[in-house]
C-alpha cells in the first residue's frame, strides 16, 4: 500500500514537471511561431524564406485542397492555426459564428496598398473588410483544349461565351470529346442564371428552377461532375472543356507544357460575365500568435512581395501597387488580370439562407443523377 | 483455468473485457453521438446542428418532441433509397466478379506445388505494398480515352473508336473488382487449401466425374471460404467511397459520396448522421443473415 502511494506521488511529480516542461517551451516556442493553413501550391517558398529570415518567426505551413474540409474544421472547433486563406463565399455564414479576429488594421499598414475596387467587391461577403485581407482573387470561366475544339467547332468556334456549355446542339458535338463541370451549386447557378438573362444572385425558387432546367438540358453531353478532377483531365488531354476556377485552369495549362505532351490548354472568362472568388486572409478567433499573422499579412502585402506570390502561383494579387512589379506574362493574360471592360461584367453573389440552400441543394443532385 | 486460482482468473477476465471496452469506446460511443446528431436540426451554428437530446435528465421531454424529420426526408426522397440501392447493386455485382474469379485464382494456387504455394500468396499481397490511392489512379491512366487500354486494343486491331469508359460504372465495377480480389482470394485460398484431397480421391474412385466431384464435394466445403469473402468484399464495397469518385461519373452515385455531398457541400451534418446510421442498418442486415447461414451450415454438419 505503503509503496503505491509513493509510486503514486512520484508519477505525479514527474507529470507535473514534465509538463512545465512542456508548457514552458510552448510558451517560449509560441511568439516565435506562426501557423498557416493555405491552398497547395500556393505561396513562393522564397516569400516564406525572406519572412522567416526577417522576422526570426518560425512558419509551419499546412495546405489543404478543399475549402470544405477547412470549414469543417473551422465549424468543429479550435482549428490551432494563426492564420488561414479562406474563400470569401464562405465569410457571411463564418462571420456571424464568431470565428475570426477583427484584423488590427493600424499593425499591417501596407493595407494602403490594397485594390479599392477589390475590397469594394469582397465587403459584399465582409461588410466593411473587417475580418478579411484579400491575398489572390479570379473568376470561374471556361477551360478548354484549343486543338481539340477547333477540330470540332470549326477554327471560328466562340469560346468566350457561356454558349459553348448551354448551348445543348454545340455542346453536343463536344460529347465524345469530355466536357467537365465544377460541383458545386454556387457556381453553376449563378452562370445558368446569367446566361437566361436573369439576376445571377437570384433566390426566386421560380428562377432557380428556369436555371436548373437549363442545366438538366446539357446534361446528358456531361462527363463528370468534380471540383478538382479537370486540372488533370485538361492536363492531360482526356477532355475538350472545363467549367472551372482560373487558377485551376492556369495550372492545367502549366501542367501541359511542363509535360512537354503537346496539349495547349488555354482559359477563356465568358463575355456575359462571370463569378468572382477572393481567396482572403482571415485570423482565427483562438489564433496563438494574431500579431505573426499580422505581420505576415503587412509582409506579403508589401508589393515587390505580391507581385513575387503572383508571378509564382499565376494568380491576380488584390495588391494595386504590385500591378507594375509584375511579369508581362501575368500582368497582360487577360484570364489573370481582365480588361476593364470584362472586370465591369464580373459578379458576385450571396450566400443561400438555409432554405434556398435546400431547394437547390436537391435541384443539383437530380440533375448530376439525371432523375 | 477454469480451476486456476482468483488471480488469474480476473486476468482472464480482464483479457475477455478488453474487446468489450474497444467496441464500447470506439463504436458504441461514436455511433451515441451520431444519434444524437441524426435526431437534431442543421443550424448555423458551432457545431452547426442543434441538438434535440439535452441529457438524461430531459429524457421524456426529448421523447415527447421526437422529430424523425432526418430519417423521413431519407425515405421522401428518392435520390437517398435509390443511392442505397445502387450501393448495395454494385456492392453484389463486385462480389460476384471477384468470387467469379477469385474462386479459380484460389483453386489453382491450393493446387500448386506446396513450394509454390508462398510464392503465390505473396504475389497476391504484393499490390498492399503500393498506395491503395495511386492504385486506382493507375487505373485512370489505363482506362482513360487514348489511354493504355485504348492504345493496346487499337494497336492490335480489336478497336478502332476510343471505348470511353473512364466516369462509367463498367470502370467502377473494374476499379472495385481489382482492389477488393485479394480479400476473395485470401480466405478461399485458406479453405481450398486445407480441403482433404483424399475425399475427392474417394469420389473418384466410387465413380464420380471430375465435375460432379467438385460439386459434391469441393464446392460445399468451401462455403465458409465464400461466405468470409463475400463478406470481406461486400461490406467496404458498399460505403466506397474513393472509387467511385476518381472512375465514376455523374450516373454512380454511390451513398458513400452522398454522404460526403450532405457533410461537406451542404454542411447538413443531422442528416449526414442520418444517412450514416441507416446505412449502418443496411450492412447489419446482410451481417446478420451471413452468421444465421453459418449457424444452419454448423447445425446440419
Amino acid at each position: 500500500m505503503g509503496s503505491s502511494v509513493r509510486g503514486l506521488k512520484g508519477l505525479a511529480t514527474a507529470i507535473a514537471l514534465g509538463w512545465a516542461l512542456v508548457s514552458g517551451t510552448a510558451a517560449s516556442a509560441q511568439d516565435k511561431q506562426l501557423r498557416i493553413f493555405n491552398w497547395s501550391d500556393y505561396v513562393d517558398p522564397e516569400v516564406l524564406d525572406a519572412f522567416k529570415k526577417e522576422t526570426g518567426i518560425t512558419v509551419v505551413y499546412d495546405t489543404f485542397d478543399q475549402m470544405e474540409t477547412v470549414e469543417t474544421k473551422l465549424l468543429a472547433g479550435k482549428t490551432g492555426y494563426d492564420l488561414i486563406v479562406v474563400t470569401a463565399s464562405f465569410l457571411p455564414r463564418h462571420i456571424p459564428l464568431n470565428l475570426y479576429t477583427p484584423i488590427d488594421t493600424a499593425k499591417v499598414p501596407n493595407l494602403k496598398n490594397a485594390w479599392p475596387e477589390i475590397q469594394q467587391r469582397l465587403a459584399k461577403y465582409d461588410p466593411g473588410n473587417k475580418f478579411a485581407v484579400n491575398y489572390m482573387w479570379g473568376t470561374t470561366g471556361i477551360g478548354y483544349n484549343v486543338a481539340k475544339i477547333k477540330e470540332r467547332l470549326g477554327p471560328d468556334a466562340v469560346i468566350d461565351s457561356w454558349r459553348i456549355l448551354f448551348e445543348p446542339d454545340q455542346l453536343k458535338k463536344l460529347s465524345n470529346c469530355g466536357v467537365h463541370v465544377l460541383d458545386a451549386v454556387e457556381e453553376m447557378f449563378p452562370a445558368a442564371l446569367r446566361y437566361l438573362g436573369l439576376n445571377p444572385d437570384s433566390k426566386n425558387e421560380a428562377d432557380l428552377n428556369k436555371a436548373g432546367e437549363l442545366l438538366r438540358k446539357i446534361r446528358p453531353h456531361i462527363q463528370k461532375f468534380h471540383s478538382s478532377e479537370y486540372i488533370n483531365a485538361l492536363a492531360n488531354g482526356d477532355i475538350c472543356l472545363a467549367v472551372g476556377y482560373s487558377g485551376d485552369i492556369l495550372q492545367a495549362k502549366k501542367r501541359a507544357e511542363e509535360a512537354k505532351n503537346k496539349v495547349e490548354i488555354a482559359y477563356s472568362i465568358p463575355k456575359e460575365g462571370a463569378l468572382m472568388w477572393f481567396d482572403s486572409f482571415v485570423i482565427p478567433k483562438d489564433a496563438a500568435n494574431p500579431d505573426a499573422a499580422l505581420k505576415f499579412i503587412d509582409f506579403v502585402n508589401r508589393p515587390e512581395m505580391a507581385a513575387k506570390n503572383s508571378d509564382f502561383i499565376q494568380y491576380a494579387n488584390g495588391n494595386i501597387a504590385s500591378k507594375p512589379l509584375l511579369s508581362a506574362a501575368v500582368r497582360d493574360n487577360p484570364g489573370i488580370y481582365p480588361s476593364e471592360a470584362v472586370m465591369s461584367r464580373l459578379y458576385t453573389i450571396t450566400p443561400y439562407d438555409q432554405k434556398s440552400q435546400r431547394v437547390v441543394n436537391r435541384l443539383w443532385t437530380r440533375i448530376k443523377t439525371g432523375k | 483455468m477454469r480451476t486456476g486460482n482468483a488471480p488469474t482468473r480476473r486476468l482472464g477476465r480482464l483479457v475477455v473485457a478488453v474487446p468489450y471496452l474497444w467496441l464500447l469506446l470506439f463504436f458504441l460511443a461514436p455511433f451515441a453521438i451520431v444519434l444524437r446528431m441524426a435526431f437534431s436540426d442543421a443550424a448555423t451554428d458551432l457545431p452547426p446542428y442543434a441538438p434535440h437530446f439535452q441529457g438524461f435528465s430531459q429524457l421524456g421531454e426529448f421523447i415527447a418532441a421526437l422529430d424523425l424529420e432526418n430519417f423521413r426526408l431519407l425515405g421522401d426522397d428518392p435520390l437517398y433509397w435509390q443511392s442505397y440501392l445502387y450501393s448495395l447493386r454494385i456492392a453484389a455485382l463486385t462480389t460476384l466478379i471477384a468470387l467469379a474469379i477469385g474462386y479459380p485464382l484460389a483453386y489453382a494456387m491450393a493446387s500448386a506445388p506446396r513450394r509454390w504455394q508462398s510464392l503465390l500468396l505473396v504475389l497476391v499481397i504484393l499490390p498492399f505494398w503500393t498506395s491503395f490511392l495511386i492504385r486506382v489512379y493507375a487505373w485512370i491512366g489505363i482506362l482513360r480515352p487514348e489511354g493504355l487500354l485504348d492504345m493496346v486494343l487499337a494497336g492490335t486491331g480489336v478497336t478502332s473508336e476510343p471505348l470511353r469508359l473512364l466516369n462509367t460504372e463498367a470502370a467502377v465495377l473494374i476499379g472495385m473488382v481489382y482492389s477488393y480480389l485479394p480479400f476473395m482470394v485470401l480466405p478461399l485460398f485458406a479453405t481450398l487449401q486445407k480441403l482433404d484431397r483424399s475425399l475427392l480421391e474417394a469420389a473418384a474412385d466410387l465413380g464420380a466425374p471430375a465435375w460432379t466431384a467438385f460439386a459434391t464435394v469441393t464446392l460445399p466445403l468451401s462455403i465458409p471460404g465464400i461466405l468470409a469473402g463475400s463478406a470481406l468484399v461486400f461490406i467496404p464495397a458498399v460505403g466506397e467511397f474513393v472509387i467511385p469518385d476518381l472512375l465514376g461519373g455523374p450516373d454512380t452515385v454511390m451513398i458513400g459520396k452522398v454522404l460526403w455531398s450532405e457533410f461537406f457541400s451542404n454542411r447538413d451534418w443531422p442528416l449526414a448522421s442520418a444517412v450514416a446510421v441507416v446505412l449502418l442498418f443496411v450492412l447489419v442486415a446482410p451481417l446478420a443473415l451471413l452468421q444465421r447461414a453459418r449457424l444452419t451450415r454448423g447445425g446440419a454438419a
